[in-house]
């Protein structure tokens, strides 16, 4: 139907790699730097006008992720498409990995040591599930989606990253996934009465599983939904937090003159709370701005979804986009106290090698749906099943 | 296609609905911005000043106290500790084992020491030692470099150079305790001390001073960043205190191996130039702090180191109260100078019998003679005429049986005993034989030295009610022709100069008590009465068994001597009192005493004012003089 850009989309199966890298968006990728170094001066000042130990590293981490991004925007969309599954389960293998040394090396353990960063399979996997999602509902009609069997492998292609992670024990990043998951089933177009049976189904099941907790489990969940009721740990978090965000008013303290940031009554400045510390020190002014940074980034990634003329770059560039929303929202409302403390970064700017490199991994697919925006991809692509 | 395209438009559709919704949350989280950095900023910026900002109190030195002359009695020495910051030193143990090879450290201190590091965070300072000597803090500023961490604080603490002499005026200072706080920050300073007795207590405030404030930013563990700001604090005002300092040494000498008290006042402006205590203990312990031991050894001594006899010790005047029963006599019109009163040693009441201290009797005597020679049985007839309530009236005129107000804790009010009192304390009715006893300054009657010196005084200066106080006004004590400070005791001088002239003759006279202690030094002649009141009567029994005399008895239950005179006779200006407790007769024990601090007291006089004694007259001779 849409054969009059027929040419082109003809044209673009056959790219030449030069012509994909004048298809990127540079003016997007000026964005991310925007963001990016602005976690670099944060990092600066949070290290008290040095370099050493974050800034530098985040440079560098910035730099590879970057290098990553183009890559993986330059590599064509169906490699992606036909990947996808194996992507998934190689992330899900990883979050097993992760558990089981967990289980041996003591305690909650996040991440697996791989000599230059270390890698948390769980940042990873926020954006390979949007990929698997993705992956599944392109091959699904408009009539289909309507169907309840088809949403069983959705559901467990979320729930089982989810349970795994739930298990580390990481509810912020399992409420993550959960969310990010959800959302891209409504932009599949999952009817919305289904998710309002969920929502039902699960306040009612919530008096029951709460029966069948145990007293410390209560007692984190509790401190989870009011940390004010443990003033002394997330709560004294919060309180500083605000304090210091709210002393920075309109224009802030001036750079490296946040008061709260450099004498420590601000916890976690160099990964949760940095936007706090970016307040404080830029006030009200710095916070919008880097605010404006993150819409305008979300902007191009609502465009490149719409413009995608095949649905599997429409749900990945969309998904891409709720992640990186999620992260941002997440992260913004909790420093300002809006919602509990969850150990979610702030997207580009804190310290944290996963989730800068899973970011951009996941800008890389967004960028090369819009390199590949007008490529087709038969609905029933013949690639590796899940 | 027509599939994808229902699938587009239902994208599209939800996409849209999407950015929608996260378009409101960004606007919910920018409104939040806005609210927190604008509407709620000022808060938040108090907030966080009180955050950071942490306010030091830096504490006053404390004022001196000066004698009449200026010269300190208490001061303020500068002291000095040793101590360690953890984090600065290369292990805290090695550093105290280099450290105790200069200095000495018992266990007690290095397990403290470790205990207090390893509790602390690593930047607090933790005192190793207090009280260094200079010698110490050499050797420890000579080997610096082998102990990395360890710093000399240089500190204040209250010093009393002459110790135990002015203890009982001056007071002494202390740490404070949990019950003396006022709300004023600076006691709620560690090691901040405040007077806890004597003028030290009286003018606590004005000594204290106002403390400075240091405004200094402290990051979240409490460490100091910087100082923002200073404000120095006002130190505590010296007080000029009426004390003469080599009166009041000369005056605790004199008392040494004794227990009692010597009042020395200038009869016209009330100043006290003397106020000794004895035995006495060391105020510059209690600063420091005194171990339990000797704590016990100071609150168990049953000579009472620790009060201040001249204001807290409460005696029967004994015949030393004879010169106010003789004046309310006069005054009353109940004897004049020439009723004679027939002494045969004892006089009867009833069925009791009542004793002179001369066992033979002095024989017919009037006021003079009973005076000089204390004659007991003259005053037994003088109260009984009076009646007790008039003698109580008089006496309290004169300075007894009421608190005299000096600027001191704990002075006492002694006890005039009425009948009314009598009703009140003991519900029984006064017999008359007690008013007898009061007559001769026994039974009920109690006075301090410092109201004894305070009614001789008023007699020395021809009546007037000269109160002492221990701090100098601007004006200085006038000479005796201007113009008294204090108002009229309200009595006819010429019984006041009748009285004064049989105090005069108990001195000078031939007959006097006290002629032993005579003043022979032309025009600094001194007057007075002597006094002996018993602790308890040598009972029928005791006699019996020999001990007659009261050097016989054990210490406590000897007699109090007292003496109280004035100098010089013909220009009075210095009064005293003197009470030795169990320490005999006053002739023999208290009136050596007055002799010489009186004597002294007008050579420092004219020593220091250089004025010459032909000011005052030769002392006028009576007919019993022997010279």
């Amino acid at each position: 139907m849409t054969m009059s850009a027929g040419t082109s989309a003809f044209d673009r199966q056959q790219l030449t790699l030069g012509q994909k890298f004048w298809q990127i968006r540079w003016f997007f990728v000026l964005l991310l730097i925007a963001a990016a170094g602005t976690g670099v001066a944060m990092l600066y000042s949070a290290a008290n006008a040095s370099f050493e130990p974050w800034a530098i590293r985040h440079m560098a981490r910035f730099g590879i992720g970057l290098g990553i991004m183009l890559a993986v925007a330059m590599t064509d969309i169906r490699f992606w498409l036909r990947h996808a599954y194996a992507i998934y389960l190689a992330t899900l293998a990883l979050l097993v990995a992760v558990e089981v040394m967990g289980s041996v090396g003591m305690g909650a353990q996040r991440w697996i040591d791989l000599g230059i960063i270390n890698l948390q399979p769980s940042e990873l996997m926020k954006v390979t599930l949007v990929l698997a999602l993705a992956r599944y509902f392109h091959g699904v009609t408009a009539e289909d989606v309507g169907r309840l069997s088809v949403l069983l492998v959705p559901l467990v292609l979320i729930a089982a990253p989810a349970a795994l992670v739930l298990r580390q024990p990481d509810l912020g990043t399992a409420l993550m996934l959960l969310l990010a998951g959800g959302l891209v089933l409504f932009t599949a177009g999952v009817r919305l009465w289904k998710f309002a049976l969920v929502a039902a189904g699960a306040l009612i099941a919530a008096p029951i599983a709460w029966q069948t907790l145990h007293d410390y489990q209560r007692t984190r969940v509790l401190t989870f939904l009011a940390p004010e009721t443990d003033p002394l740990g997330a709560g004294y978090h919060i309180i500083q937090s605000k304090i210091a965000l709210g002393s920075g008013g309109v224009f802030g303290k001036g750079f490296l003159g946040g008061t709260q940031s450099h004498l420590n009554f601000l916890p976690e400045k160099q990964t949760d709370f940095i936007f706090t510390m970016l307040a404080e020190e830029f006030g009200l002014v710095g916070g919008l701005g880097l605010l404006g940074v993150y819409v305008m980034i979300l902007a191009y990634g609502f465009a490149i979804a719409l413009s995608s003329r095949h649905h599997f770059g429409r749900l990945l560039a969309v998904g891409v986009t709720i992640t990186f929303f999620l992260y941002l929202f997440i992260n913004v409302a909790m420093v300002m106290g809006l919602i509990p403390v969850v150990g979610v970064p702030l997207p580009l700017v804190s310290y944290g090698g996963t989730a800068m490199l899973s970011l951009m991994f996941g800008f890389g697919l967004m960028m090369s749906v819009w390199v590949h925006r007008d490529v087709p991809v038969p609905r029933r692509f013949v690639g590796d099943g899940p | 296609m027509n599939r994808d395209t229902d699938r587009q438009k239902l994208f599209t559709r939800r996409a849209l609905m999407l950015a929608g919704g996260q378009a409101v949350l960004t606007a919910g989280l920018v409104g939040r911005m806005y609210y927190l950095g604008v509407v709620d900023a000022p808060r938040y910026a108090t907030l966080a000043d009180e955050n950071r900002i942490s306010l030091r109190l830096l504490p006053p030195p404390r004022g001196r106290i000066l004698d009449r002359h200026g010269r300190p009695l208490a001061g303020n020495r500068q002291t000095y500790r040793a101590v360690i910051v953890a984090e600065q030193a290369n292990g805290v143990e090695a550093t105290l084992d280099t450290l105790a090879r200069l200095i000495a450290i018992g266990p007690g201190d290095r397990e403290r020491v470790l205990r207090e590091v390893a509790r602390k965070r690593k930047f607090v300072p933790v005192t190793i030692r207090e009280d260094l000597s200079w010698d110490e803090v050499t050797r420890i500023e000579v080997n610096a470099p082998e102990l990395p961490g360890v710093t000399i604080d240089e500190g204040q603490s209250r010093f009393y150079p002459y110790g135990g002499d002015f203890a009982h005026a001056l007071g002494y200072v202390a740490a404070v305790a949990e019950d003396e706080t006022t709300g004023d920050p600076l006691l709620e300073l560690p090691g901040f001390r405040i007077g806890k007795s004597g003028m030290e207590r009286t003018y606590d405030l004005t000594l204290r001073g106002s403390g400075g404030r240091s405004q200094v930013e402290v990051n979240a563990y409490g460490r100091v960043i910087r100082e923002l700001s200073r404000t120095e604090g006002e130190p505590g005002a010296d007080i000029v205190s009426t004390i003469d300092l080599d009166l009041q040494r000369m005056a605790s000498r004199r008392l040494e191996g004794e227990s009692g008290a010597v009042v020395v006042m200038d009869v016209h402006g009330g100043e006290v130039l003397a106020l000794a205590s004895s035995p006495s203990f060391d105020p510059n312990a209690f600063n420091r702090g005194l171990r339990r031991q000797e704590w016990r050894e100071l609150v168990d001594n049953e000579r009472a180191p620790l009060t201040n006899k001249a204001i807290s010790g409460q005696y029967p005047p004994g015949s030393t109260f004879k010169v106010a029963v003789a004046l309310a006599g006069l005054e009353r019109g109940v004897i004049s100078p020439h009723t004679r009163v027939f002494c045969r040693g004892h006089t009867r009441l009833g069925s009791h019998t009542f004793h002179c201290w001369k066992r033979g009797g002095h024989g017919s005597m009037n006021m003079h003679e009973a005076i000089v020679q204390s004659c007991d049985v003259y005053f037994y007839e003088v109260a009984r005429r009076l009646g007790v309530d008039t003698i109580a009236e008089m006496s309290r005129r004169l300075g007894l049986g009421a608190p005299v107000g000096i600027d001191l804790p704990g002075e006492r009010p002694g006890l005039m005993p009425t009948r009314s009192w009598k009703a009140e304390a003991m519900g029984q009715p006064w017999h008359q034989g007690e008013t007898l006893i009061v007559g001769i300054g026994q039974g009920y009657a109690l006075s301090t030295p410092l109201q004894l010196a305070v009614m001789t005084a008023r007699f020395a200066n021809g009546g007037f009610q000269v109160t002492p106080r221990l701090t100098r006004v601007d004006a200085p004590s006038p000479a005796p022709s201007a113009t008294p400070l204090y108002p009229p005791l309200g009595v006819n001088p010429v019984h006041i100069r009748l009285i004064c002239d049989a105090m005069n003759d108990v001195v000078n006279g031939r007959r006097g008590t006290a002629r032993g202690s005579m003043i022979r030094e032309e025009g600094l002649e001194m007057a007075g009465k002597t006094g002996t009141s018993q602790v308890r009567r040598i009972t029928r029994a005791e006699r019996a068994t020999g001990i007659r005399r009261n050097e016989d008895l054990p210490w406590h239950q000897r007699h109090h001597a007292l003496f109280i005179g004035y100098a010089p006779v013909h220009a009075p200006r210095y009064a005293l009192a003197v009470v030795i407790e169990h320490g005999g007769g006053g002739s023999t024990a208290a009136a050596p005493v007055a002799r010489d601090v009186l004597l002294a007291a007008q050579k420092l006089d004219s020593l220091r004012i250089a004025a010459g004694p032909g000011q005052t007259g030769a002392p006028r001779r009576t007919d019993d003089d022997p010279a």
